[in-house]
């Protein structure tokens, strides 16, 4: 479903983050990447919807190159993939309805959405979304009155409303308390399963990433240092990945 | 009690700025001076026939001079109402065009920022005598005149609003694919519309100050009339209309400072 194909990036400066990154995530496949702050991460998953664009190597999704498409191509393929952030990134002093409609934006007509007239249909997906949340009652409600873990689940439902094919969630719960964070994580692997969304998720916990993952890809210094089934990635691993011993207090979330 | 031997000081650099900064502000002061014949000894011989000057405004004439202003007095309003209406149409879309994280294309943004600088750098005085001249007196030339000022001056500083946006939603709303224009709609716009309504009262504010004086190049409203006064010496009637100017301008100031103190 997502194929990096010796994907490169060198930012402007000179900084090397991704130093030629070849990986193939099968569809439905729940993967959570994990290594240090500056391990390139973030640059990984956004490269699959161009937000980053390699300098070199390309990404498909699906089997198409997200990275040679161009302006309308580029959104219709942006438009199936949905992302989270750890920061939210909600319009704070808009409601939730909007912020989770705005999902809608690259497939609905776009005069009559400047409007903000959307269909009975895209509507009734909006409050949909924020039911399998478990939000539903707070559609109305301006986003920035939510708690983080609140605002989190509407993340989520705005991109649930793209109705995508992938998704990527980059340090979805860094913000959040351990128990949110399980909450939060849970609930994104179980629509992740009943919708067969395949998932790309940026972790730095390693008791998180054990819980939830399917599959785990541990990055250092712009290369993939580990691919295996969760079971595989002992501390030892871990300690690889991250140059150092475990730190307790940095690396483990703890439990619910 | 003692001092430490050696007292820390700023490093030179800083210092010989601060010191240049003072040189720089004092220097102008006196070739301003100079050049003005700005003499204070002057300025004292002057104050009585002021004073005496002053004399004339009394008694306000307020019977013949309150019918002739009150249809003038409201072309005033109409004309900074039409202009700051038309110059907030009209001047939104170079707004976005003119801030980096949200304009089309740089080029665009280049020339957007060229010329809201270049209009924005002629006085809305001139505009409207110029405009005179093409569209002859009357109100009209000044709504032309307020309407360039209000969208030269949003467009500067509405910019500087969107750019200091959190750039969180922008690059969620991209990332579901939404095209620039939503981008802007759904994801600029919320985070800026409280502010930016705040300046475009106080922009208001200041059209209908300034539509007051235009009249005097000939653009219709109250100044139209308070030249006449002038030039016919009836300063009974002025005293009546500055008084007039003076409480519509607070009455509005105060209208304006309670609905932007309730908006941010």
């Amino acid at each position: 479903m997502i194929e990096f194909r010796n994907t490169q990036v060198t930012y402007p400066g000179g900084l090397r983050a991704l130093k030629g990154v070849t990986l193939e995530v099968p569809k439905g496949q729940f993967v959570v990447v994990v290594g240090l702050s500056g391990a390139g991460k973030s640059t990984l998953i956004r490269t699959v919807n161009n937000l980053v664009v390699p300098s070199g190597g390309e990404v498909l999704v699906g089997g198409q190159s997200v990275t040679q498409a161009r302006s309308k191509a580029l959104r219709q393929m942006r438009a199936e993939i949905g992302m989270i952030f750890q920061t939210f990134n909600l319009v704070k002093r808009s409601t939730v309805l909007r912020n989770v409609l705005s999902g809608r934006l690259g497939q609905v007509n776009p005069y009559t959405s400047l409007l903000g007239i959307f269909s009975k249909a895209d509507l009734a997906l909006a409050h949909d979304c924020l039911h399998r949340v478990g939000i539903p009652e707070k559609a109305f409600a301006r986003a920035d009155a939510l708690s983080g873990g609140q605002q989190q689940r509407v993340g989520i439902a705005r991109a649930l409303a793209q109705q995508p094919k992938v998704m990527l969630a980059d340090e979805p719960v860094a913000s959040l308390d351990p128990p949110t964070s399980h909450a939060v994580l849970s609930d994104l692997k179980r629509i992740a399963r009943e919708d067969g969304i395949t998932t790309l998720v940026n972790l730095h916990f390693i008791d998180l990433a054990r819980d939830y993952a399917d599959r785990i890809i541990g990055m250092r210094d712009g290369l993939i240092v580990f691919d295996g089934a969760p079971e595989a990635a002992t501390n030892e691993v871990f300690e690889e990945i991250y140059g150092r011993p475990i730190d307790k207090e940095k690396d483990l979330r703890g439990a619910a | 009690m003692a001092l430490p031997s050696a007292v820390p000081q700023l490093p030179l650099l800083p210092r010989l700025l601060s010191w240049s900064t003072w040189a720089v502000i004092a220097g102008l002061l006196i070739i301003s001076l100079r050049e003005t014949n700005f003499r204070i000894d002057d300025m004292w011989g002057s104050l009585v026939d002021f004073v005496l000057f002053f004399g004339n405004f009394w008694p306000p004439d307020w019977q013949r001079a309150l019918p002739q202003i009150w249809r003038p007095l409201i072309e005033t309003l109409q004309m900074a109402w039409l202009g700051t209406l038309f110059g907030v149409l009209l001047g939104t879309p170079w707004l976005f065009w003119s801030s980096r994280n949200t304009s089309p294309h740089p080029v665009l943004m280049w020339f957007s920022r060229t010329l809201m600088t270049v209009m924005r750098s002629i006085p809305d005085l001139l505009y409207a005598a110029v405009l005179v001249a093409i569209l002859s007196f009357g109100p009209l030339p000044g709504v032309v005149a307020i309407t360039i000022f209000t969208l030269s001056i949003l467009a500067k500083l509405g910019s500087e609003y969107v750019e200091a946006i959190d750039p969180g939603p922008i690059e969620a709303l991209k990332a579901a694919g939404a095209s620039g224009t939503q981008v802007i709609v759904y994801g600029a716009v919320p985070q800026v519309a409280a502010s930016l309504l705040s300046y475009i009262i106080y922009i208001f504010e200041v059209n209908v100050r300034a539509s007051t004086v235009l009249g005097f190049v000939g653009a219709g409203g109250i100044g139209f009339l308070l030249n006449r006064y002038v030039a016919l010496f009836q300063y009974q009637r002025i005293a009546v209309l500055l008084m007039v100017i003076f409480v519509v301008v607070i009455i509005i100031d105060s209208i304006s400072a309670y609905i932007r103190a309730r908006l941010t």
